[in-house]
């Protein structure tokens, strides 16, 4: 099993989520350049945290140009795990794979703050493993998670049991206090909070592990599901 | 143009070092010439007024592989690896803009921390204000503060480098001129260490890193004059920050060192072309020829003098192996990085400087960087602003005066200002801001370094050298108190107009016990800074050196600082110490409740506080306390109050049974004393013993309170919430009016 980090000029946060899946977890993970045409022999992908392209025009905005988001949709269209962490979800989001936009935090200000989150969906290869309303408590570290869509978007989120991860306690003014979506095929994430800064005990506690775990055996998910529609 | 007195003046040299300039060159130089040198020999740059102080300080040790003299200090920690620190002022700009001022501030000192090879992976900063409510200058006071911290966090922030601690002071003396000094460490194996040196004649030397615009220009020389009306003028010397190209330059140089075709670098910081291509020719002993026309620019119609004094950001100098630059080359591309040979290095030890093959100035290397002016400038007695006795004490209401002391903007909670900073990236903050001391891991081996960055302007207005003593002691403290054995120091001395006999009186004092304590504590000096001219019309900032010392300790989770447990033991290391009415004129208590200050700081005995230090490590390392928070500002009464805001909001029940005045039982700021939280207080007792020290078992701790009794009588009783509530909400509060006013 190996897990690809991408890594755009200004990822800051790619030797984190390396680090987590390598030492934490004992899982083979690689670094994938941004000018990358293809992924290579990669099980899951992750896009992480930090300011790619510093973050000039809008967060976001331009790495999604990058040749390597050509392979990462592709990778995702084909039901490919995808995991975007901060800025990562910021990507995701303007490249369309995941609705809705990020934009500046209600109090303006950037926030670096453990929190906690309910778990509000277990419908995903991502939280599957949980049960609805646990709480984790996670790092963020944003100027600009403030989740924000449309009144439809944000009804077919509700009503489609999109929303995975919601804030306990709102930190920035998102709607509908949502710190994490999947797509409608389930097997796109994106979340503000950090759970690879909490996967080790030493430094932010271990309540990451599950999550990051959980992009290596999406079957466990997906299995019951085929088993079911079989019968 | 003709080099007038006036123009000599206005690139503030005197006559004299005008006329040192000729005998240097033997000849009248050149405009770019004069700029250069203005720079070079500007008080930011060559230490003028300092250099035959600094001396004094001790520099070596077994753990020091790196003293003064290059980008950063090294201290080996073990295992093959190494770590660079230093810290550096931004004062000045930060007054002018403070966003930008504060923002490359830390830009400058990672670049002066990667440019020896080493990966950022701390940053703590020390900054100083006016009073946030003053009725006449708290609107700009609160105006700078957030355009400092929003710097901070978004130059910090952007390139992925935690910040880990820090603090911030308000007095009335940063008025006209807050203090911003940056802290930064990094990280790296000894066989990774590059020198800012031009070695190897016919190598040719690489300019990379953004282009050269007119941001900046004196800069340095701006650092080093006093303010007066006309400054708010300077805004364009202010440089602009850019920590994505920041982030692209770390990347793409720590690779390109990989390469091994690089033989030197350096960072164009403060002076930019011109202190990095002198200093790097300097060190080896080398010239160097560049010529203009190959810089980068990123505006038209550049004179030789712009280019050479410009300060735009994120840029380096390197000199690679001959031959081999285009592996240099290759890796910049990878980054989209600019990397174009300007020069090459000569044997002749010239700075020689050309413009489309035309020579615009050529002055020896030496002459710029080693033979700079050096002043032995007169010094009386240290300038002294309070008298030695103050009001009489007579507190009505010692709870009053917690609750006071805890909403102070001193010791109120930092929380609204760091949590504006990631203190998390990199994911290695074993323990971040809010802890005595912040602890970050090596993740390669089972180390952490901790680190300490502390100032006292009231203790050092009062004696500049048992004040900066008592600095040195605290840091050393705050380092024991997680677990740590202190192991080196970095400084930043800020300090008013040393053309003033009193206040250089002030500098060296302070450097003076700098030395004596950094010997006593084995904590070797390997780098600073000197940052002099903070006056505005005349009136000068507090003497406020800033000590950053950094100390090692075996990765494993940190004791907490606050009580976790009920029913533990609260014992009080170093006991309840000396003070009398005079030792209490410099403390929190004479600031927020008498609004006063007098007297001489707390008194120091540096070998007991040792003692001390070392039983409060051991207790630590050996987990037999579940808490340890020294005891700083605000005394007794503040720390037994912080210890009781931790999550579990676990207070304690104590007895005071000390002969001094409640005031000053509760108050006083003597040194050498810490509090832990043990359940096993014979250990604990035993283990002071050993050393010598003083444990007193002064109480238990309790659920949700604070209760403070003396002999018959109750002090102090209050719910943890009670007191918690002024601590966290002063700044939030503060802004949060300002916003509805």
């Amino acid at each position: 099993m190996t897990v690809g980090v991408i890594v755009f000029p200004g990822s800051n946060c790619d030797h984190d989520a390396y680090f987590a899946f390598q030492h934490s977890l004992g899982i083979d993970a690689r670094f994938i350049w941004y000018d990358s045409e293809g992924l290579g022999d990669v099980d899951a992908v992750i896009l992480p945290g930090g300011f790619s392209y510093g973050d000039y025009l809008r967060t976001g905005a331009i790495p999604k140009f990058s040749p390597v988001m050509g392979a990462v949709r592709r990778f995702a269209e084909s039901g490919g795990p995808v995991l975007g962490i901060c800025n990562g979800f910021q990507v995701l989001t303007e490249a369309g794979l995941l609705p809705g936009a990020l934009v500046r935090n209600a109090g303006l200000k950037f926030v670096c703050r453990t929190v906690p989150l309910e778990i509000s969906s277990t419908a995903s290869p991502f939280t599957h493993g949980f049960q609805k309303g646990e709480i984790l408590r996670l790092p963020i570290a944003h100027g600009e998670g403030c989740y924000i869509a449309d009144s439809a978007t944000l009804d077919e989120l509700e009503r489609e049991d999109r929303v995975v991860l919601r804030y306990r306690e709102n930190p920035n003014g998102s709607m509908n206090d949502i710190a994490g979506i999947v797509n409608r095929e389930r097997n796109v994430l994106g979340m503000m909070p950090h759970p690879e800064r909490a996967a080790d005990p030493l430094v932010g506690g271990t309540d990451g592990l599950a999550i990051l775990r959980s992009l290596l055996a999406p079957q466990a998910f997906y299995s019951p599901l085929l088993a079911a529609s079989r019968t | 143009m003709n080099i007038t007195p006036e123009v000599i003046a206005a690139h503030q040299l005197t006559a004299a070092e005008y006329d040192r300039i000729i005998q240097l060159l033997g000849r009248e130089p050149t405009l770019t010439e004069l700029g250069v040198f203005s720079v070079m020999w500007s008080e930011h740059c060559s230490y003028k007024s300092t250099r035959v102080h600094l001396k004094k300080l001790p520099t070596e040790s077994r753990h020091v592989l790196q003293g003064p003299g290059e980008n950063a200090g090294i201290i080996d920690i073990g295992d093959g690896v190494a770590i660079a620190f230093k810290i550096e002022s931004h004062n000045h700009p930060s007054f002018i803009e403070p966003f930008q001022g504060a923002a490359t501030g830390v830009g400058g000192i990672l670049r002066d921390i990667f440019t020896m090879g080493a990966r950022p992976i701390a940053v703590m900063d020390s900054i100083r204000f006016g009073p946030l409510d003053d009725p006449r200058t708290g609107d700009r006071n609160r105006h700078i503060l957030e355009g400092v911290v929003s710097g901070i966090a978004h130059y910090g922030n952007c390139f992925g480098v935690p910040t880990v601690g820090g603090e911030c002071v308000f007095d009335k003396s940063y008025d006209g001129n807050p203090l911003v000094n940056v802290f930064a460490l990094g990280v790296f194996r000894h066989d990774e260490i590059f020198y800012g040196k031009a070695t190897g004649v016919g190598n040719p030397v690489i300019y990379v890193g953004a282009k050269t615009g007119r941001d900046g220009i004196h800069g340095a020389s701006m650092a080093s004059a006093e303010f007066t009306e006309e400054s708010k003028q300077k805004r364009p010397n202010v440089q602009v920050g850019d920590p994505f190209m920041e982030k692209l330059l770390l990347e793409a140089c720590l690779e390109a060192m990989k390469t091994r075709a690089i033989v030197g670098i350096q960072d164009m910081g403060a002076a930019g072309l011109t202190s990095s291509t002198c200093e790097m020719g300097s060190r080896a002993g080398t010239g160097i020829e560049i010529d203009l026309h190959y810089v980068p620019q990123r505006e038209t119609g550049m004179t030789p003098y712009e280019i050479m004094l410009s300060e735009s950001q994120e840029r380096m100098l390197l000199v690679a192996e001959k031959g081999r630059e285009q592996a240099v080359y290759d890796v910049f591309k990878k980054w989209g990085l600019d990397a174009v040979q300007i020069g090459v290095v000569t044997p002749d030890g010239l700075l020689r400087i050309k413009n489309h093959g035309a020579v615009v100035a050529e002055i020896p290397n030496r002459a710029l960087a080693d033979e700079a002016p050096k002043y032995h400038r007169p010094f009386t007695k240290p300038l002294r602003p309070a008298p030695l006795d103050g009001p009489a004490v007579k507190s009505s209401d010692l709870k009053r005066d917690l609750l006071k002391l805890l909403g102070s903007a001193d010791l109120c909670s930092k929380r609204w200002i760091w949590e504006q900073y990631d203190h998390q990236v990199r994911t290695n903050t074993v323990a971040g801001p809010g802890y005595d001391a912040a602890v970050v891991r090596i993740k390669e081996t089972g180390t952490s370094v901790a680190m300490s960055l502390d100032g006292n302007g009231r203790y050092c207005s009062l004696d500049p050298r048992l004040g900066t003593k008592l600095i040195i002691a605290e840091c050393c403290r705050n380092l024991a108190t997680v677990g740590a054995l202190p192991i080196a120091t970095t400084n930043n001395l800020n300090f008013g107009n040393p053309e003033r006999p009193e206040i250089m009186a002030q500098i060296v004092e302070s450097i003076e016990g700098l030395a004596e304590a950094c010997r006593v504590f084995e904590v070797p000096v390997t780098g600073g800074n000197v940052s002099l001219y903070n006056e505005t019309l005349g009136t000068p900032i507090l003497p406020t050196p800033v000590v950053g010392i950094v100390g090692v300790l075996p990765t494993t989770l940190p004791v907490s600082s606050t009580f976790t447990e009920e029913g533990h033991s609260v014992i009080l290391l170093g006991g309840f110490g000396n003070s009398d009415w005079q030792q209490f004129g410099g403390t929190q208590y004479a600031k927020a409740i008498e609004n006063s200050l007098w007297g001489v700081p707390p008194s120091l005995d540096m070998d007991y506080e040792k003692r001390v230090q070392e039983t409060v490590r051991t207790l630590v390392r050996e987990r037999i306390v579940s808490t340890a928070h020294d005891l700083g500002e605000g005394g007794l009464a503040v720390a037994l109050a912080e210890s009781s805001f931790g999550p579990a909001k676990i207070g304690a029940d104590v007895e005071v049974e000390s002969d001094l005045p409640s005031e000053l039982a509760l108050f006083h700021e003597g040194p050498s004393r810490i509090l832990v939280a043990t359940g096993d207080p014979e250990r604990v007792i035993l283990e002071a013993r050993k050393n010598g020290v003083q444990a007193l078992k002064i109480g238990v701790t309790v659920s949700g309170i604070l209760r403070i009794g003396k002999r018959d009588s109750v002090l102090i009783e209050a719910s943890t919430s009670e007191l918690f509530e002024p601590w966290s909400e002063y700044l939030p509060g503060i802004f949060q009016a300002a916003v509805l006013a």
